[in-house]
């Protein structure tokens, strides 16, 4: 048990790498982070876990001087610092790895590693030094990266390899890593712990942010879980479990897995063959792709991100024109030049899109108006041309009680939801329309974990009624506990199927063979 | 598009645009000063000259009939994520559609004749708007862009067409013969008149009512009709629009059109109103002031008329000023208007960070002033 002292220099014979104090950070009345006190052994791996709005983030933001605490110590090494800029934290030996790489495409690795810290007006000198020194880290940490490659062209793994580089170049001593393997395929993970491995056998301290317990399980020597801004719970990760860390996140006790019956497989409702879709350059993103989903059936598309699943969901949406192919809903052909989101919505087709902001809602709508995107023109919500706007209010107003959305207000503004209602408000939308097909893409995407079992509910509910679901998620846990078939997807093509492990439960071997499909491995003769 | 800064939904609608007025007037003062003027007696001149009489409050509420045609249509294309800058041009073009109809609809009677003559105004002013939204919405050449272009094209034909085409044969003067009896709208002496009230002898005639009328007619069209809920949508999120299966090429063309069409209620007010004939550039810059109305006004109808009837006090007051203060040029007030203009419209989010930290201050303890607001993301990015 280590609730941190309340001295930094008292806590005995060890110095922590980080110890944060009575941390405080409210951004208007919402307040992140509420008398954060976490200490961070030296050369350990720590995971912070907890639910999206958690404060997980705003931390770790503080403590690489995006923002500022409002009151609290930051101690590095025992002494403690002032971290006002991500100039500070650099100088105080901590370095951040962000979801979302901060890296340019065009330049080669050598060069985005050097960016910032070019020591001098000349670059020569400094790169034949930086070229040293990744050589020196390469034998070390067994950070393989050809310094001259583009990163445009590196694979996402090596772009995080990049990042990771960049920042032990400029000396970190402590590393964050903010939902690393996001992007990352199973075998790229097991790198990436790998990785993360040696950096701590040679003494370095990782923050490993996540909300996915299998990885708090298998690399991290301590954890902390953070809810409503507190931090609830930190232990040695030996003395817990995923249950216990899953509690203590949410607090109160939630099925990890989806409880769901037998499926009962009707008729084929959605039949694609050999679909198409270029990109504006004319690579086929989707490569020639056939299935055949049912009714009564959840279908999984499993594929690292950007590997054609995101096109191929759209493409069946009617959002992106389709190269060649063929779509059949309930047996018959959809003509290729209707299938736009009108059309297909009235064959009958509900779409959950992977990105609410940018697509699903209209952030600066009054709820009720985002709940009626793309059926603006139904009969019901006014006569001819008119919107009533009594209708749409009654409209949400309705869906509010059926969809347990929070706060029921239907004329607040979409964007004073949080994202977990927002993800409901776009669910009852397409769902409560009764399609016969839906096509859910992350439809738990940055929602907490309440909200994720009612939509796992309600899928299941839809697929029992004998819907046919097609689902697209980054979590590979959520399609293997939802789907009863899953389709592999790498570089745009279908590289196998499967139906997941009869328990519904994680199955090691199964996700290092569904790891294999998504890596573009495909079947041998099997 | 959200409000980066949290302010209360009332201090944003009437706060921000009275701040930013104030703050016009105050750095109007000092230049007034700087010129030896005394600015309280130039303010009293000035809302004398525009609110002061009868006749003032007409020649007011005759300039801001033209800002809100203009200011509607730019609010309107606004709504769909437009910028038209060329109100000018359409409302110029509006005036040749109207001229024609009234030159050639002599034998007409006069309630059959001033509506056609509208319509041929909205028709002309409708196309000069819909061919750079067609552009914009088949082949992506920007509207700003266009909508500049098409303005100086309005400016050259109509030159050409004032001086080679429908010029009066016995005139030198550019500009078109005088339109029959018939195709003067009523002026509101007249309609006033007619119940018994007698007014002064302004410019100001029904084409007020029609602005009004219209400013009703687009805030319904706007937000109680599924076509303005798809302007909407392509104006805040065109993927959602997308998404939601509105076409945002059938969006631009129309929004611009209807756009256009009612910037060409300036020829209207211009020239069914007042000329009783087609002139030279008789918008007068009224389709760029709309630009700054329809800043000023929030993109609403309620907006556009509120900060119309100021630039209209503007207007006729500083006409006032310049004639009471021989001091004061036209020069002068055009750079006041400017002024109103640049704070208003431009630099209208200025006062809206100063504003947010005050409210958080009311509203919580003076510590947890938000550290960097401007990059503020919600406490946890999603995924």
């Amino acid at each position: 048990m280590i609730e941190a002292a309340p001295n930094p220099s008292a806590a005995g014979a060890s110095v922590a790498a980080i110890e944060l104090l009575g941390i405080n950070k409210s951004f208007g009345a919402v307040q992140a982070n509420r008398d954060v006190t976490l200490r961070v052994e030296a050369g350990s791996v720590h995971g912070i876990v907890g639910e999206n709005g958690a404060g997980k983030s705003t931390l770790m933001s503080i403590l690489y001087g995006f923002y500022e605490a409002d009151s609290g110590v930051i101690a590095v090494n025992g002494r403690p610092v002032r971290i006002a800029s991500s100039r500070d934290a650099i100088a105080h030996g901590i370095g951040m790895v962000h979801q979302h790489f901060m890296l340019v495409d065009s330049l080669s690795v050598l060069d985005n590693v050097m960016l910032g810290a070019e020591g001098g007006a000349l670059v020569a000198g400094g790169a034949a030094r930086l070229r040293t020194r990744l050589g020196e880290l390469a034998r070390d940490y067994g950070l393989v990266v050809d310094p001259d490659a583009l990163v445009g062209t590196l694979a996402v793994g090596l772009q995080q390899r990049v990042e990771i580089l960049k920042a032990l170049v400029r000396g970190a001593n402590v590393l964050i890593l903010d939902e690393p393997t996001a992007v990352l395929t199973p075998p790229e993970a097991d790198q990436l712990f790998a990785l993360l491995a040696a950096l701590r056998r040679e003494g370095k301290t990782v923050l490993l942010i996540t909300h996915k317990l299998r990885e708090i399980m298998h690399i991290t020597d301590w954890v902390s879980v953070m809810r409503r801004g507190e931090v609830v719970l930190t232990r040695e990760t030996a003395a817990t479990s995923p249950a216990a860390l899953a509690d203590a996140m949410v607090g109160r006790r939630v099925a990890l897995t989806v409880t769901k019956g037998r499926a009962r497989p009707g008729p084929v409702l959605l039949e694609v063959r050999n679909l198409v879709v270029r990109g504006l350059n004319g690579v086929p993103l989707v490569d020639g792709v056939s299935f055949a989903l049912r009714g009564g059936e959840i279908a999984g598309l499993a594929g690292v991100a950007g590997n054609g699943q995101s096109e191929l969901l759209e493409a069946l949406a009617g959002m992106r024109p389709i190269a060649s192919g063929e779509i059949l809903i309930e047996g018959k052909p959809v003509r290729l030049s209707d299938s736009d989101p009108k059309g297909m919505r009235r064959l009958g087709l509900g779409h959950v899109p992977e990105d609410r902001h940018r697509m699903g809602l209209v952030t600066s709508f009054e709820a009720s108006e985002s709940a009626i995107l793309g059926h603006h023109g139904d009969r019901r919500y006014g006569i001819g041309p008119w919107l009533s706007r009594r209708k749409v209010v009654g409209d949400l107003a309705r869906k509010m009680a059926a969809f347990d959305i929070r706060p029921p207000a239907p004329r607040l503004r979409t964007a004073n939801f949080s994202g977990g209602n927002q993800q409901k408000i776009v669910l009852a939308r397409e769902l409560e329309r009764d399609p016969t097909i839906v096509l859910a893409g992350q439809p738990t995407r940055g929602v907490d974990i309440g909200a994720i079992e009612f939509i796992h509910r309600r899928l299941v509910a839809l697929r029992d009624k004998g819907k046919a679901v097609l689902l697209v998620s980054v979590e590979l846990d959520e399609i293997i506990a939802l789907s009863d078939t899953i389709l592999a997807l790498c570089a745009g093509r279908l590289t196998g199927e499967r139906r997941p492990p009869p328990d519904g439960a994680d199955n090691e071997a199964f996700v290092a063979d569904l790891g294999l499909l998504m890596a573009g491995v495909t079947e041998r003769a099997a | 598009m959200s409000a980066p800064f949290a302010i209360p939904r009332w201090a944003d609608l009437v706060l921000v645009p009275v701040l930013s007025v104030v703050t016009a007037f105050i750095v109007a003062a000092l230049v007034v000063l700087a010129i030896g003027v005394d600015p309280w007696a130039a303010t009293v001149s000035m809302v004398q000259g525009s609110l002061g009489s009868a006749e003032g409050i007409g020649f007011t509420l005759y300039y801001a009939t033209d800002f809100i045609f203009t200011g509607l249509a730019v609010a309107l294309a606004f709504q769909a994520g437009l910028f038209n800058i060329g109100a000018e041009g359409q409302a110029y073009m509006g005036g040749l559609g109207a001229a024609l109809v009234c030159l050639h609809g002599t034998a007409l009677p006069s309630w059959l004749l001033i509506p056609l003559g509208i319509v041929g105004a909205a028709v002309f002013g409708g196309v000069w708007a819909y061919v750079p939204g067609l552009l914009q919405a088949k082949r992506g050449s920007h509207i700003v862009i266009t909508t500049i272009m098409f303005n100086w094209l309005a400016t050259t034909l109509m030159a050409y067409l004032l001086v080679n085409t429908l010029r009066e044969p016995t005139s030198m003067q550019p500009g078109s013969s005088r339109f029959v009896e018939g195709a003067a709208l009523p002026t509101m002496r007249a309609m006033l008149g007619a119940v018994g009230i007698s007014t002064a002898e302004t410019p100001l005639n029904v084409a007020f009512l029609l602005a009004l009328a219209c400013a009703a007619l687009v805030w319904v069209f706007v937000w109680r009709t599924r076509t303005g809920y798809e302007i909407r949508t392509v104006g805040r999120n065109p993927v959602a629009a997308l998404y939601g299966g509105i076409a945002p090429s059938r969006i631009i063309v129309l929004t611009m059109a209807l756009s256009g069409a009612l910037a060409a209620g300036v020829a209207v007010n211009e020239i069914m109103g007042v000329q009783h004939r087609l002139l030279l550039e008789f918008t007068a810059g009224y389709g760029f002031v709309g630009i700054a109305v329809a800043l000023m006004g929030r993109a609403h109808p309620v907006g556009v008329v509120l900060a119309s009837i100021l630039f209209g006090i503007l207007y006729q007051g500083g006409a006032e000023l310049a004639f009471d203060q021989p001091k004061i040029t036209r020069d002068m007030i055009v750079v006041i208007q400017g002024l109103v203009v640049l704070f208003a419209g431009a630099l209208e989010g200025l006062f809206r960070r100063p504003l947010a930290l005050a409210f958080a201050g009311f509203g919580a303890s003076r510590r947890d002033r938000p550290a960097k607001p401007a990059t503020l993301p919600a406490p946890e990015p999603s995924e």
